[in-house]
């Protein structure tokens, strides 16, 4: 495995212009796959990197990045006996999917906690940052963060999850000069010191918006989380051009003033999702260069899957650890750090593509941030493919402003009723009524998001918050208002219709509708995602 | 010559509200404009006025002289200024009277009421084919002879010198089941009658009854009827057992009382009861009526009115309408009868005609002057016969131009008969019963639920259809099958004797009907219109009556809406709860064990369930005993997401918010226990569940009172509306079981949420809401409810192997 080459020389993404020489494309199909192929002559397709290499001592550079923080004291020199710590981590929805133990959470707050300890520091609170998700079950949190992390907290009620609805667990810190509130959770708030640990998975997580966001509430988040910002982040996956990040920025301006002092622990992972062998390997590889043993691999698996019930198949697909290794991890002042992360993160995911494409089609894979050990409904499959996929550019969009998107994937009508309860009332009672973002927004958000019963589910049990699914909605405004067309080939036409888009059985079909819109020589782009890619589109 | 004899004229008219009374009174009022009515009708709970107003005056047959009295009084035989109902206040007088008691209930101001008429019509009559004999004993044979007594007593009360001349109203087939020619006489003047006293049959009809009353309370009798009582509705409860045998009870008497009316009509050669006791009450009639002087018409078939108040008007369902109806919807595949046979139906208005004629006449006199009752037959047969086979041509020409639809909209064509023999008919049906019966029992056996389980109500209806089927073979297959022509010389020695103006206006020859344009553009098209046939394909009426019920359910008048848990809003009972909690602190060879008991003890379990539920969930719930209150309620809390919500149905977790947000209390009353629903509290504004007592922290497996479910959870939701002011009239419920009954008929908008097969079919049958709500797909299946293991144990257990190893 060692000697794997590209291991050691992992190739840069690129672009395939598709002859007629080119095999069958590999398109992800929720927990399926499809092979297409794609028309010669004026299709392309751009492949992500090869895995980076990862840290050789990943313990070791953690242990520096605390020693040598960027724009900040050695973080030993910041823990005093008698202080009030508090850890807030990332929660389950990063990575995607969740990583093999040990997960690099627990490799951070583990040294974290040894200096604290040596330090005599001993009010220590470890908090899940999900802010409006849902809240993690104490299997995941093992996960996350080790049995020992957990055996010495969760007992005595100092590791748990941030309670955004909890009357007493929220203060307000203040105004951003554009009048957004800014919340956060109580016990962080007010803790001498606030050490963030971040998974920083796609080049939209981190920074300001791990605290703005992960430890707040409702009447902080509404301010970014919106109609407006969405459409006004061009992408929202490009800090620098997001209004998402902006917002989030300016709350991070009254959190420097008003709120804890807060130490930024930032990490990079590499593409290895899928292993360089074993049976998902061949996911991560080129079709033309599929070998026989890979070929035969891959039918098998296919044909496994396809007699499968999709429960079954959830099952396999949710039990998937990736093997990622970690690239980089960057700890102290929270701007300067995040920069470096995004320098990171980009070394990876970066494909530069040149111009603008009439059709993007899209594999959607089995997973998104927002159904890990869970189900991915229809309101998932529509933020995956316009809110992730589609904002996975810098400069603009991968297609041209008034094209079409074809996304693949099976999107069932089913939910999973313990963690998106408001989903399904959404899909049958909003989207029915309408699709539009905007509409929706004003006529819906305020009934959702002050439910009571969504409230009690959100703290009680492991439900994603009422107004969530209207986030996901808006994660996808920004290519609702650009597309020409929606189409999802092999969807349940009932799901498909019901978010507003056509369904097409093959891609062939879906093709021939496209051309209604672009005409009948449309190029076409496929994103060949995941593992990740952003394109740097000129 | 109709009009001026009976103008001045004060005529007493019985059985005003059936359907020849109303022609009648509407007639009279239309036909001769200054003669006055008394309409004796039974008062009922609100009076013989508002009886005549609304089940008589507000009947269309009455609309044309309603018209016309918008339009013009005096033209129409008013006064001037007049409206139709000033007019029906100075011309008619209720009186409060009832031929079915000796006396007919008549009080002295009655009596004298009486006393002032000159003419009277007896037409109140139990015309059903299937009465009780006793009942059509007292109206039918006793009904005439009473009428007549009163007539005499208050012409003698008032010193009259002549009581009232008499019109009673028979039927033509007091002839009997006989062939060939029925002449218009008296009927002991018939060669073919069997003389029998009728007041033998008065004496034993009443024993009749109370023989069967009797019979109907022996222990075998009653114990069948509960066992049926059950078999309908399933662990309903005590009190709504006892109800439903009750109502089966006087069932049965009746259905005893109806087949005694039957065979003992049969045994005389007559077609059926109705037939009989009239017979005998012409007997009775004309031996006592004294000075009263009498004049008898008999119609044959009374049908839809050929011009007269308008073509086609009908009032009720009557004798061919259900056999048509169910004909037009395919469930009479056949039936029997002669084609060459005459069915013999006339015209209401030809006999309203014939029946004004004879009053008009007066009683008829010998050459001395003395009156003699006489016999007018009103029948088709004799002058324009209608054939039983050309009949049926006719009905399924028009149906297969003008089809019926299913619910599925497709249109039905309807059988073409070959006119068996009444057995082999019979036989054919009893066939089909018999294996609907078969699958019924299989499928109530299946524990089904939801759309199944409306499929098993599917069945019973279909059995319903074939039951009437073969009721309307049993009851009609004689008039099909009788050849008897009715003589009607008397009647044309009427029609001849009146001049052209009457002959106009009271139209009563038979011939005047073209029997294919009566049946096809009148007789027809308005009876679909009364049966509410469906005629074209339209919308399903099923999923806008759905929608229709959904939002009077949802309307912001409601009050309350109160809910069951178990399979109404939840898939879970609570073994799978109590399975969950015991098992989240055992470890695997435990847990393998625990399922192993439990799996065996779910017949006992089952049986138990099935006979009382409150039984059962008591000696369910001592399982608690000793379990720690904290554990449980820590459990419980981590419960609701793997276990409740989990099994749980969105749509009614959405249901209840939506009655919430209307602004409608909810409730929620369940047989689980407190501790185990307590998670689901936000959802309702109040919970009413079963409570187990505490001792020491642990629980001690003993509930506090009794569980609410069956008819205990009626109590509940009667108590606790009553606590906050609730008008259940005003009300929701939702409820999965027949054992929630009681409950559900409790509130004014019952709603059966996937219900089991007895509720489906009971709901169905009374038009409730059905909602089918199922499981979210993609939610987690387990096949047996065991709680995940508990972390802290696995960690340590994990701990002690390592260290053991």
């Amino acid at each position: 495995m060692a000697s794997d080459p590209r291991r050691k020389a992992p190739r840069p993404g690129f672009v395939l212009d598709v002859d007629r020489s080119t095999p069958p494309i590999l398109f992800h199909h929720g927990e399926n796959f499809r092979l297409e192929k794609l028309p010669a002559g004026r299709s392309r397709v751009i492949y992500p990197a090869e895995p980076l290499p990862g840290l050789p001592d990943p313990d070791d550079s953690i242990r520096q990045a605390l020693l040598n923080p960027i724009d900040d004291d050695p973080l030993p020199t910041l823990l005093k006996p008698g202080m009030k710590l508090t850890i807030a981590f990332d929660d389950i929805s990063l990575p995607l999917p969740s990583m093999r133990a040990p997960d690099i959470r627990q490799r951070i707050i583990e040294q974290v906690l040894d200096m604290a300890a040596a330090a005599g520091v001993d009010d220590v609170h470890l908090i899940a940052a999900l802010a409006l998700h849902r809240r993690m079950t104490e299997s995941e949190l093992r996960h996350a963060l080790g049995d020992r992390v957990y055996d010495a907290f969760a007992p005595q009620g100092a590791l748990y999850n941030h309670d955004a609805e909890d009357p007493d667990g929220m203060v307000e810190l203040g105004q951003t000069r554009h009048d957004e509130a800014v919340t956060m959770n109580k016990r962080a708030a007010e803790s001498d010191l606030l050490i963030y640990v971040n998974l920083n998975i796609v080049s939209m997580d981190g920074g300001w918006k791990s605290t703005a966001t992960g430890l707040s509430g409702y009447s902080g988040i509404k301010n970014h989380h919106n109609v407006h910002t969405m459409q006004n982040s061009r992408s929202f996956m490009d800090r620098h051009a997001s209004e998402l990040h902006k917002s989030n920025w300016r709350q991070g301006e009254v959190i420097k003033k008003h709120g804890p002092r807060v130490f930024q622990i930032e990490t990079t992972i590499n593409n290895n999702t899928f292993g360089y062998d074993g049976p998902m390997s061949v996911l991560q590889k080129r079709e033309w260069e599929w070998s026989a043993k890979d070929r035969a691999t891959f039918i098998g698996m296919r044909s496994g899957l396809n007699a499968m019930p999709s429960s079954a198949r959830r099952k396999i697909f949710q039990s998937w650890k990736a093997p990622y290794e970690l690239t980089s991890v960057q700890a102290g002042e929270v701007e300067a750090v995040h920069e470096a992360t995004l320098e990171n993160c980009f070394k990876q995911h970066i494909v530069p593509v040149e111009g603008q494409t009439d059709i993007l089609t899209l594999g959607l894979p089995y997973i998104c941030p927002y159904n890990v050990n869970s189900v991915m409904n229809p309101i998932l499959v529509m933020c995956l493919g316009l809110g992730y996929f589609f904002n996975m550019y810098r400069g603009q969009p991968l297609v041209r402003e008034g094209g079409v998107l074809i996304m693949s994937h099976p999107t069932p009508w089913e939910f999973h009723p313990v963690h998106h309860p408001s989903y399904i009332d959404f899909f049958e009672q909003v989207l029915s009524d309408t699709t539009d973002p905007i509409e929706i927004e004003k006529k819906y958000e305020k009934q959702f998001a002050e439910d009571e019963w969504y409230r009690h589910l959100y703290r009680t049990s492991y439900a994603y918050h009422g107004v969530h699914p209207f986030y996901m909605w808006y994660w996808g405004a920004h290519a609702l208002q650009w597309l020409g067309r929606v189409i999802i080939v092999g969807g349940d036409p009932r799901s498909v219709r019901r978010l507003g888009f056509q369904p097409a059985s093959t891609l062939q079909d879906a093709l021939e509708m496209a051309s209604d819109v672009v005409g009948p020589h449309g190029t076409i782009t496929h994103m060949h995602n995941p593992p990740i890619l952003m394109a740097d589109v000129t | 010559m109709i009009r001026e004899s009976l103008s001045g004229k004060r005529i007493a008219i019985t059985g005003a509200t059936g359907f020849l009374g109303t022609a009648l009174v509407e007639r009279l009022l239309r036909a001769v404009p200054d003669c006055e009515l008394v309409l004796v009708v039974r008062p009922g709970r609100r009076g013989a006025q508002s009886r005549v107003d609304r089940d008589i005056l507000k009947n269309d047959a009455f609309d044309k002289l309603r018209t016309a009295f918008a339009d013009d009084p005096v033209a129409a035989g008013g006064l001037e200024g007049e409206t139709f109902a000033d007019m029906c206040k100075r011309r008619i007088t209720a009186l409060a009277g009832d031929v079915a008691t000796d006396g007919m209930n008549l009080d002295a101001d009655g009596l004298a009421l009486l006393g002032t008429c000159d003419i009277a019509i007896h037409s109140a009559a139990a015309v059903s084919f299937d009465s009780a004999l006793d009942d059509a004993v007292e109206v039918n044979l006793l009904g005439p002879h009473r009428v007549a007594k009163a007539l005499s007593d208050a012409a003698e009360a008032h010193n009259r010198p002549e009581p009232a001349h008499l019109v009673a109203v028979s039927t033509c087939y007091v002839a009997g089941s006989r062939r060939g020619k029925a002449p218009e006489q008296l009927v002991n003047e018939s060669p073919f009658y069997v003389d029998v006293d009728w007041r033998d049959e008065v004496a034993n009809a009443r024993r009749a009854r109370l023989q069967a009353e009797s019979r109907s309370r022996t222990p075998e009798c009653l114990k069948n009827l509960e066992k049926e009582a059950y078999n309908g509705l399933g662990p309903a409860g005590g009190p709504a057992i006892s109800e439903r045998t009750e109502q089966l009870r006087k069932r049965w008497v009746g259905k005893q009382m109806t087949a005694a009316g039957r065979s003992r009509a049969s045994s005389l050669g007559f077609p059926d009861a109705y037939a009989f006791t009239k017979a005998l009450g012409e007997r009775a009639l004309v031996e006592t009526r004294g000075n009263v002087p009498v004049s008898i018409v008999r119609p044959s078939i009374i049908e839809s009115a050929l011009s007269e108040p308008s073509p086609g008007w009908i009032r009720g369902f009557r004798m061919a309408e259900p056999v048509i109806a169910a004909y037009a919807r395919g469930l009479l595949k056949e039936f029997p009868g002669v084609p060459e046979g005459v069915i013999d139906v006339i015209p209401c208005d030809l006999v309203v005609a014939t029946i004004l004629a004879v009053a008009a006449r007066g009683p008829k006199l010998d050459e001395n002057g003395v009156d003699h009752p006489d016999v007018t037959q009103i029948a088709s047969g004799a002058s324009n016969p209608l054939e039983y086979g050309q009949m049926v041509d006719l009905v399924r020409i028009w149906f297969t131009e003008h089809p019926v639809y299913d619910e599925k909209n497709q249109p039905i064509s309807v059988p073409e008969w070959s006119f068996p023999g009444r057995g082999r008919v019979s036989r054919q049906l009893g066939r089909a019963r018999k294996g609907l019966d078969i699958a019924e029992k299989v499928l109530d056996a299946l524990p089904l639920r939801g759309r199944q389980a409306e499929f098993g109500a599917g069945l019973e209806e279909r059995k319903g259809q074939l039951e009437q089927a073969s009721g309307y073979v049993d009851l009609y297959g004689a008039y099909t099958e009788c050849e008897a022509i009715y003589g009607l010389d008397n009647m044309y020695e009427l029609w001849n004797s009146l001049d052209e103006a009457d002959r106009a206006a009271f139209r009563m020859d038979p011939k005047l009907v073209h029997w294919p344009t009566y049946i096809h553009t009148i007789h027809l098209p308005n009876m679909v219109k009364a049966a509410r046939l469906k005629m074209s394909p339209g919308t399903r009426q099923s999923s806008s009556r759905n929608d229709r019920l959904r939002k009077q359910v949802l309307d912001p008048r409601r009050e309350l809406a109160v809910f069951d848990l178990e399979n109404t809003l939840i898939a879970s009972n609570v073994v799978a709860s109590y399975s969950w909690l015991a098992t989240r602190h055992l470890d695997t060879p435990d847990r393998a064990r625990f399922v192993a008991k439990t799996l065996r003890e779910i017949p006992t379990l089952l049986a138990l369930d099935r006979a009382d539920r409150s039984d059962f969930l008591r000696y369910f719930y001592r399982r608690f005993e000793d379990a720690p209150v904290d554990r449980l309620a820590a459990d419980s809390a981590e419960m609701l997401s793997d276990l409740l919500i989990t099994k749980s149905f969105p749509a009614g977790i959405r249901r209840v918010r939506e009655h919430r947000r209307a602004g409608h209390r909810t409730l929620l009353i369940t047989g689980a226990l407190e501790l185990v629903i307590e998670p689901l509290r936000p959802l309702f504004d109040d919970i009413v569940a079963s409570e187990m007592s505490i001792t020491d922290g642990t629980y001690d497996g003993r509930l506090t009172g009794v569980p609410p479910t069956g008819e205990a959870r009626y109590q509940t939701l009667v108590d606790y509306a009553e606590a906050h002011d609730i008008n259940l009239q005003e009300s929701v419920a939702y409820a999965d079981s027949s054992s929630d009954l009681p409950m559900l008929e409790a509130v004014g908008f019952p709603v059966a949420v996937n219900p089991e097969t007895k509720l489906a079919s009971i709901a169905r049958k009374r038009a409730w809401l059905i909602e089918h709500w199922d499981k979210s797909k993609g939610a987690p299946s387990r096949v047996l409810p065991i709680g995940p293991l508990s972390h802290g144990l696995a960690r340590t257990r994990k701990i002690l192997d390592r260290s053991k190893s």
